[in-house]
């Protein structure tokens, strides 16, 4: 890996220490010794990801983008640290999919506007930019996905809100309806998506939590969570209904509309065992909706 | 005829939801629900026991089956498994360390596919 420092290293950082964390690497140069990097913890779900940025216009357009989710330094050591480097003139861009393998003990990904890779035993990694803050959110995705299927969550296409101290999750592909839902939330309704729902196991339930990945709406959610109530998966009807589903058409209805970039054998039965877990300990069912308020009287 | 022995693929994810078996493949995250008697077969897979043996011991006794028929169309599951990655089949006993540990417990049909 690069020029990473060490993720044990927090406070009182100085030229002098990230010197000595450079050539520890073997990539020691003149001009990363300087350091003008600014780091900023991004913490979603309560899982926080470091990102050294040696820009300042990109350090202050993240830190715009992603202001309720910022973390100062805490208790917590950051799940991954990220080196940032911007795209060099002539820089071979990624693919125009995005791509994610893993190879060599390491995740690779690109798209167009970014290429990275990250060692998740080792918490480091890498990412070189076109300075525009989508890249980042598409790594963010990326990355949560892969530590939430270690530890018991997953990022669902889904709109979610808090309704009276309490979780609902509206889940469906593109079109289904998750913005038109979040639109209908009555007042009093804390929205917490309106596109990517970050749901994690806690205790006996699961837990659902705001993430700042927005949809048509374009609503950033706010660094809050509640217990998940009751998670729908929602389609367009001619009334508002709810309809039960058996276990396994729940388990495939929710694998769909699950995000997730990799092909590995553990980390995709981690994401299957949680599904399962999600469907045992927190009501499902299929809601069908008419575009009118009153679903929201139905469903949280 | 030579015996037929079966385990579980450790590529697969396997999950019992109410009185369903569900298996996802890990490979392509392909989900699969067996039948009654494909879940049998799928818990009795433990790389050692012939496949006529798990028929005679299981299938025929809960299934009010006779043992040709139930073998025939056991094969054919098997196989059909087989070829989608979900079990391993082999003419000699699986080494373990090829297959998933053994599970809790699994029968006629062959699997429901579902495509997620």
């Amino acid at each position: 890996m690069g020029a990473i420092p060490p993720g044990g290293e927090r406070k009182g950082r100085n030229t002098e220490s990230m010197a000595a964390a450079i050539s520890i690497t073997g990539l020691a140069s003149q001009e990363a010794a300087r350091d003008v990097r600014r780091a900023l913890t991004i913490a979603i779900g309560g899982l926080p990801v470091r990102f050294w940025v040696p820009d300042a216009a990109l350090s202050a357009m993240l830190a715009e983008r992603y202001a309720p989710f910022l973390h100062g330094d805490g208790p917590r050591s950051p799940e991954i640290d990220f080196e940032i480097s911007l795209a060099p003139p002539g820089w071979l861009p990624g693919p125009a999919e995005l791509e994610v393998r893993w190879d060599s003990g390491l995740w690779r990904m690109g798209r167009g506007d970014f290429r990275a890779e990250f060692d998740l035993a080792a918490r480091r990694g890498r990412i070189t930019l076109f300075p525009n803050p989508y890249a980042v959110d598409a790594l963010l995705r990326i990355v949560h996905s892969l530590l939430l299927a270690r530890s018991g969550g997953v990022l669902l296409h889904a709109a979610s809100g808090i309704r009276n101290g309490r979780g609902v999750t509206f889940s469906g592909v593109s079109g289904a309806g998750k913005t038109t839902l979040a639109r209908l939330a009555p007042p009093g309704v804390l929205l917490l998506t309106d596109e990517v729902s970050y749901l994690r196991r806690d205790g006996e339930g699961f837990r659902v939590y705001g993430t700042p990945f927005s949809g048509e709406l374009g609503l950033r959610g706010q660094d809050v969570s509640a217990p998940l109530g009751a998670l729908y998966l929602i389609e367009h009807g001619a009334v508002n209904r709810i309809v039960p589903l058996t276990q396994p058409g729940a388990v495939r209805r929710l694998l769909r509309n699950t995000l997730f970039f990799a092909q590995d054998t553990d980390l995709v039965s981690g994401v299957f065992a949680t599904l399962c877990e999600l469907i045992e300990r927190v009501p499902v069912c299929r809601l069908e909706f008419a575009p009118d308020a009153r679903v929201w009287e139905l469903a949280a | 005829m030579n015996p037929l022995y079966i385990a579980r693929s450790p590529a697969v994810a396997a999950r019992r939801l109410g009185d369903e078996m569900v298996i996802m493949s890990a490979v392509d995250s392909t989900l699969y629900t067996l039948s009654d008697v494909g879940a049998v077969l799928w818990q009795a897979a433990d790389g050692r026991t012939p496949l006529a043996e798990i028929v005679r011991r299981h299938v025929c006794r809960e299934f009010a089956v006779d043992q040709e028929t139930a073998l025939r169309d056991a094969e054919e599951f098997v196989r059909a498994l087989a070829e989608r990655g979900i079990l391993l089949v082999s003419g000699e006993p699986i080494n373990s360390s090829a297959a998933a540990e053994p599970a809790a417990r699994a029968a006629t049909a062959g699997p429901r596919e579902e495509t997620p």
